[in-house]
């Protein structure tokens, strides 16, 4: 999109829209079909925004592997006690019923670009005029040494939602005091920036309130600084004064790799033997965006920043974790913003309804003990480099317990705002 | 071992990545205070100010307030004059005047006695209309006991209110309300009815503007990540069928630092008149359910 502006792409988009949509009308006889792939925070949103505003005009067909979603938001918080694995599971059913969203729960094992069809894992294909595609991410096990899929039971990532995380919770309510945890941290870009240090807040409070006051949390990590870092850092010592250790790249000298069997990192500064082990490896875009040839060689998608449409693609959209979105953070927030522009797109190019400027935002709530809840947030404008921030907010050290606590009682109206957004109303 | 001497731990982290690689690999906004505004800083100061003197209030009452309305204080004497001032933190949703319509909440004109939900033109919660069916009136009882955690008196209410702890306060609270009857009009509603009042009147130049609905709704997904379309409350306020006014003023207030709250101040930053004009004109047609 370099040295075009957003009026002039408007006028190619509805161009191309004109003479793409009227033969397929003509050929097909039928609506027009949109197909999501994936229904995370972005799919679900998408699926759901493009079913309800185009009132039954376009079929949107939402295919996704499992029955329920749980989200990778708030499992930290299940990880603390404060949530049950129930309330972070929602259902699927009021985006059929209240919608007209159809399901497909099956796996799609690719795209079929020429044909404009995507083949599931039953057997069957769905055809589309507009695909979104929201996947997501993959992990990359073996960019820490040692580690693998096949060891993840024992030494858990849960940095994807669902079975990972009962795990996770297992083994942590498992510790004895005296027991360690050791965490080796992801390298940008990764899914969910605070989310590794929300997490090991939460295992500290579990530790904290079992009346634990010999165990130890150790975090490797990759990365010199993490975000929120002055926040989480003060609440650590605050909170769970000499249990939780960071070490950048400067003081362990670089993670070598870990030996599975014994649950050891090692370190040039040293080795790290963890009671429990948990590694959070590096991250691509979800397998069906690579497999199709939309990644970089980042790993991840580029997008158009006015529209969330793969670059160079007019049919296909890529939204949350997977895309490369300018400053934007790879969050569930994001993911949500990022599927109402694409939603407004696919509507326009379709049905022909209004266009408007996109706008997209960002919020992420973290919370490091009882009542302690901290945040960082931002608005971004589309230019024709990226998705760029116009202006941004994080919570302060030195704040008063009541704005802590009154922004952790906001963190649980987003949730429940998002997921009532993305999942409809019950 | 791993030990290693603390200064020498904190040395080793201070040195460093270039600032190119620190750029390269940040992707959150640094830890500073808003960048965009300047008026923040002395605004959110009375916040904390508030919040320390909340917090002392709760330390005297503590005990017998986590017992959550089990038990009650010896009813307290209440202060009118007191309870006018406390009230002002009222007025940004509650009218007083007779036949001066509502705001975001429902007059609060002759409410002592009342049953609850039976006011023909304002739109209450299900909740609140079920309380009233159910026998539920504005005694000063049941005002003290409702102002004190409005959430969990009434549950499903949409009143986005935390509470008052402070017993003594609520007592003052409720002797205002009780003089809020007949042709009395209190001296705050002076100030409660400023939303129809002048034309100097803070975002009226939006309200000169005849919204654009259908740009309300595409704008308003981005509300709805966070405010629920049914209007209920969860910790983060209902916003639907605000009368457009009423909704205009408020999102000037955070524009303007009026208000303080680092997201809605962030949200606003980005709204000229004409989108929060639509906002306010397409939220004005949602039902809360």
């Amino acid at each position: 999109m370099r040295g075009m502006n957003r009026r002039t792409f408007g006028l190619m988009a509805g161009a191309a829209s004109m003479t793409l949509a009227a033969p397929m009308i003509a050929r097909t006889q039928t609506k027009p079909r949109v197909v999501v792939i994936g229904g995370g925070s972005g799919g679900a949103t998408a699926a759901r925004y493009i079913a309800q505003d185009s009132e039954n005009a376009i079929d949107v067909t939402l295919v996704e592997m499992n029955q329920e979603y749980t989200t990778c938001y708030f499992s930290n918080l299940y990880f603390g006690g404060f949530r049950t694995f129930e309330s972070i599971t929602h259902s699927y059913d009021r985006l059929a019923s209240g919608y007209g969203v159809t399901m497909a729960f099956a796996m799609a094992t690719g795209i079929d670009r020429d044909a404009k069809t995507v083949p599931l894992s039953d057997g069957s294909s769905v055809p589309y005029d507009k695909l979104v595609i929201s996947p997501g991410i993959d992990l990359i096990y073996d960019s820490v040494d040692g580690y693998s899929k096949e060891v993840e039971g024992d030494i858990p990532h849960s940095w994807k939602p669902g079975e990972q995380t009962r795990i996770m919770k297992a083994q942590l309510d498992a510790l004895e005091d005296g027991q360690n945890i050791v965490m080796v941290a992801p390298p940008n870009p990764y899914r969910c920036p605070p989310g590794p240090y929300e997490r090991i807040s939460m295992f500290a409070h579990m530790l904290k309130s079992k009346g634990y006051s010999d165990s130890t949390i150790t975090i490797l990590d990759p990365k010199p600084k993490f975000s929120k870092q002055g926040l989480f850092q003060a609440g650590w010592e605050q909170h769970y004064p000499g249990m939780v250790e960071w070490l950048g790249p400067d003081v362990h000298g670089g993670i070598k790799g870990i030996d599975p069997s014994t649950k050891t990192v090692m370190t040039d500064l040293d080795d790290f033997e963890a009671d429990m082990l948990t590694v959070i490896p590096k991250q691509k875009a979800g397998a069906i965006a690579t497999d199709a040839g939309l990644a970089n060689d980042s790993g991840f998608c580029p997008i158009d920043p006015y529209t969330m449409k793969a670059q160079g693609n007019d049919d296909i959209y890529i939204l949350g974790d997977a895309s490369i979105a300018g400053d934007m953070p790879k969050s569930g927030f994001s993911a949500n913003s990022q599927a109402k522009v694409a939603a407004m797109s696919v509507r326009h190019e379709l049905i022909d309804s209004r266009m408007f400027p996109a706008r997209y935002s960002n919020t992420c709530w973290s919370l490091i003990a009882t009542d302690d809840g901290v945040k960082v947030g931002a608005q971004y404008s589309p230019t024709d480099e990226k998705i760029a921030s116009t202006s941004s907010f994080i919570s302060q050290n030195g704040e008063s317990a009541e704005v802590r606590k009154e922004t952790y009682e906001e963190s649980i109206g987003w949730y429940k705002g998002i997921t009532t957004d993305m999942f409809g109303t019950t | 071992m791993r030990e290693l001497a603390p200064s020498t731990r904190m040395e080793l982290q201070r040195g460093g990545k270039s600032p190119e690689q620190e750029e390269a690999e940040e992707t959150f906004p640094r830890e500073e205070p808003m960048r965009h505004r300047q008026g923040g800083k002395a605004a959110s100061t009375s916040v904390v100010q508030r919040a320390r003197f909340i917090a002392v209030a709760m330390g005297f009452v503590g005990l017998y307030l986590s017992m959550a309305g089990a038990v009650w204080a010896e009813p307290a004497n209440g202060d009118v004059e007191r309870g006018e001032a406390e009230f002002r933190n009222c007025i940004q949703c509650h009218k007083t005047g007779p036949g001066t319509g509502h705001g975001i909440g429902p007059n609060l004109h002759d409410v002592i006695g009342r049953r609850a939900g039976v006011l023909p033109d304002f739109r209450y919660s299900r909740a609140l209309v079920a309380a009233g069916g159910l026998g539920l009136a504005w005694t000063a009882e049941a005002l003290d006991a409702f102002i004190a955690n409005p959430r969990q008196n009434v549950p499903g209410n949409r009143m986005s209110f935390r509470g008052v702890d402070d017993p003594q306060k609520r007592a003052d609270l409720v002797a205002f309300l009780a003089t809020l009857t007949g042709e009395a009009q209190a001296r705050a509603v002076a100030v409660s009815d400023d939303v129809d009042g002048p034309a100097t009147e803070i975002g009226a130049s939006a309200m000169a503007i005849e919204g654009d609905s259908a740009y309300g709704e595409y704008l308003a997904a981005e509300c709805l990540t966070c405010h629920q379309a049914t209007g209920e409350t969860d910790g983060i306020p209902g916003i639907v069928g605000w009368d457009r006014k009423v909704f205009i003023r408020a999102l000037f207030e955070y524009k303007t630092n009026v208000r303080t709250h680092q997201v809605m101040q962030l949200m606003t930053t980005n709204l000229g008149d004409e989108e929060i004009a639509a906002l306010a004109a397409y939220f004005e047609t949602l039902d809360a359910q």
